[in-house]
C-alpha cells in the first residue's frame, strides 16, 4: 500500500489535488461554523447551484477561464441572499431554496440547449458531484487556491471576534456600533470564493457537506467558540486528507468519499461526545 | 447632567408613524422604564435610540459619550444563542468590541474589565461553562456583564425578564437596582410589567396610548392614565 501511495504521489496531479482538497478543507472549515450558528447552512448549497449555473453558462460561451465567469456570479449571488435573510418580503430560506433550483435548472437547460460537447450527461456529472475535475488542476489553479486560503484564514484570525460577536448577537453588535452588514457581507464574499473553489474538489452537489459537517460534527465535542473553530478546521483537514487518500488507493470518487468519510467522523464523535456527557451527568 | 433629551420625535416604519409626539427627557442616574402593550412602539424606539433607526421627524440628542454604541444593551434572547457554543468569558468580552477601533485582538485593559464586570455580578466562577448550559438567570447576567463592557454610564434592557422564573426576576431587578444606586448607571428599562415598573423606576414613560405620559413614578400613580393600569398601587412605591 505504502508503495501504491509513493507511485501515485510522484504525479504532480495527485499532490496538487492534496495541497488543494486540505486548503480548501480549512477554509470551508472556518466559514462553516459561522453559517451553521447562523442558520445558514443551506446557504453553501444554494450558492453552489449559482455557481453551477454559471459554469453551464462559461462552458457554453467557451470561456477560456471559467473562474472569471463563476466567481463573480457567485458572489453577487451570496450578498443577495445574504440580503434577503433580513428582508421580510422573501424568507431567507424560501429565497435559497428558489434561487438555487432555479440556477440548477437554468444550467442544465442551457448546457442541452447550446452544448458542443459530445459528452454531455459526462460533462453535468462530473460539474455536479466533482469526479475528475480535481485531477485536472493546473498550477495557476493550485496557486489561486493556495492564495485564496491564506486570504480566508488571514482574514479569519483578524476579525476572529468581530466575526464571533456578530454570529453570536447581530443586534448587540450592531447597537455597541459594529458594522454588521460589512461583517455579513465580507462573510458572503469569502463563502462564494471557497464554494466556487470547492466546485472543482466535491463539485457543487456536495460542497454544503464540506461547509457544515467540521462545524457540527466539532459543536459535539467542544462548548466554547475557539474551541469549536480549532476542532473544525483540525477535523475537516483530517478528513478531506484522508477521502483524498482512500479514493486515490480504491479508485472511488475523491468528493463522494471525503463526505463519506465526513459522515463517519460525525457519527464518530457524536457518540464520544454523548459518553462523555453521560458519564458528567452520571457523576453530578 | 441630562444623557438624552427627545423632542416632538416621532417614530415609524415606512412611512406610517408609531409613536407621536415623544417629548422626554433623561438625566445621569435614572431609572426610567418605558411601559406599553406590544405593538405599541417601544421597539421602535429601542432602534432609535441605539441609533439603528433614525425617527421620521423630530429630534433626539444624545450626550456624545453615548454615541458610537455608548449605550449597554441587552437585547431580548433569540433562538441561535440557545444553542450556541460559546464560553461565558467569550461573550462577556464581546461587550468590549464597540470601543477599541480596528485593533484585531483583546489586549490586558479588556480583559480586566471584562473580569470586574463579571465579579460585579457574581459571576466569575461561570467563566469558563458553556453559555448553553446556564440556567435564565445567569445567561441573563452574562449579556448583563457584556453590555457593561459596552458602556460607562447608561444601560438599555429590552424585556429582561422574560422568560425568567420569579426568583430569578428579583434577583435581576435588585442587580439593576444596585448598579444604578451605587455606580449611578443610568438604566432605560423597556417593558410591559407596569407593577415591576411602579416598584422600582423614578421616572416612566408610558407610550401604549394617547396621551403618552412621560414624569415621575409618583405622578405617573396619580395620573389618569396609571391609576388605570397599576390599579391603584399607591404604596408599592415605599417598598
Amino acid at each position: 500500500m505504502w508503495e501504491m501511495l509513493k507511485m501515485y504521489f510522484s504525479y504532480p496531479f495527485v499532490r496538487y489535488a492534496m495541497i488543494v482538497g486540505v486548503l480548501i478543507a480549512l477554509s470551508s472549515s472556518l466559514l462553516g461554523v459561522s453559517l451553521v450558528l447562523k442558520r445558514f447552512s443551506f446557504i453553501g448549497d444554494g450558492l453552489s447551484h449559482v455557481a453551477f449555473g454559471a459554469m453551464a453558462v462559461a462552458a457554453v460561451l467557451d470561456v477560456g477561464n471559467d473562474t472569471a465567469v463563476v466567481l463573480p456570479l457567485t458572489v453577487l449571488a451570496a450578498v443577495l441572499l445574504l440580503r434577503t435573510g433580513q428582508n421580510a418580503k422573501l424568507k431567507g430560506d424560501a429565497a435559497i431554496a428558489m434561487i438555487s433550483v432555479g440556477a440548477l435548472a437554468f444550467g442544465y437547460l442551457f448546457l442541452h440547449l447550446f452544448s458542443r460537447s459530445a459528452n454531455l450527461s459526462g460533462d453535468v456529472c462530473s460539474t455536479l458531484f466533482g469526479s475528475t475535475a480535481i485531477l485536472t488542476l493546473s498550477l495557476t489553479d493550485v496557486w489561486l487556491c493556495i492564495a485564496l486560503s491564506v486570504l480566508v484564514v488571514f482574514i479569519f484570525i483578524l476579525f476572529y471576534h468581530r466575526i464571533f460577536s456578530v454570529t453570536f448577537d447581530e443586534t448587540f453588535a450592531r447597537a455597541s456600533g459594529m458594522h454588521t452588514e460589512l461583517y455579513n457581507l465580507l462573510v458572503a464574499v469569502v463563502t462564494a470564493c471557497v464554494i466556487v473553489l470547492a466546485m472543482k474538489l466535491v463539485g457543487s452537489l456536495l460542497i454544503s457537506a464540506l461547509i457544515i459537517f467540521p462545524a457540527l460534527t466539532a459543536m459535539r465535542l467542544f462548548k466554547s467558540f475557539r474551541g469549536v473553530i480549532l476542532a473544525s478546521a483540525v477535523l475537516s483537514v483530517v478528513c478531506a486528507a484522508s477521502g483524498i487518500l482512500l479514493s486515490i488507493l480504491a479508485s472511488t470518487p475523491v468528493g463522494a468519499t471525503i463526505v463519506c468519510v465526513e459522515m463517519g467522523m460525525f457519527a464518530l464523535c457524536s457518540f464520544a461526545g454523548g459518553v462523555v456527557q453521560g458519564t458528567k451527568k452520571g457523576y453530578t | 447632567m441630562i444623557q438624552i433629551s427627545c423632542k416632538n420625535v416621532t417614530l415609524g416604519y415606512e412611512g406610517v408613524a408609531v409613536v407621536k409626539d415623544l417629548n422626554f427627557e433623561v438625566s445621569q442616574g435614572d431609572y426610567l422604564y418605558i411601559v406599553g402593550e406590544n405593538g405599541s412602539g417601544k421597539s421602535t424606539l429601542i432602534k432609535a435610540l441605539l441609533h439603528l433607526k433614525p425617527p421620521m421627524s423630530g429630534e433626539i440628542h444624545m450626550d456624545h459619550s453615548l454615541l458610537g454604541g455608548g449605550i449597554g444593551y441587552l437585547p431580548q434572547q433569540t433562538i441561535v444563542q440557545k444553542d450556541f457554543p460559546a464560553s461565558v468569558r467569550e461573550i462577556v468580552l464581546s461587550g468590549c468590541l464597540g470601543r477599541f477601533g480596528w485593533r484585531p485582538f483583546y489586549g490586558k485593559k479588556e480583559k480586566q474589565t471584562a473580569m470586574e464586570h463579571m465579579e460585579k455580578l457574581g459571576i466569575t466562577h461561570l467563566a469558563d461553562r458553556c453559555y448553553r448550559e446556564l440556567s435564565g438567570g445567569q445567561q441573563q447576567r452574562v449579556l448583563l456583564a457584556r453590555a457593561l463592557c459596552a458602556t460607562r454610564s447608561m444601560l438599555l434592557l429590552d424585556e429582561p425578564a422574560a422568560g425568567l422564573d420569579p426568583e430569578a426576576m428579583q434577583e435581576m431587578y435588585h442587580l439593576l437596582e444596585k448598579l444604578n444606586r451605587e455606580e449611578k448607571i443610568t438604566i432605560l428599562m423597556v417593558s410591559h410589567d407596569i407593577r415591576a415598573a411602579a416598584a422600582y423606576a423614578d421616572h416612566i414613560l408610558h407610550i401604549s396610548e394617547e396621551p403618552l405620559f412621560f414624569g415621575t413614578k409618583d405622578a405617573y400613580i396619580q395620573s389618569e392614565i396609571g391609576r388605570k393600569y397599576t390599579g391603584g398601587m399607591k404604596h408599592v412605591g415605599d417598598a
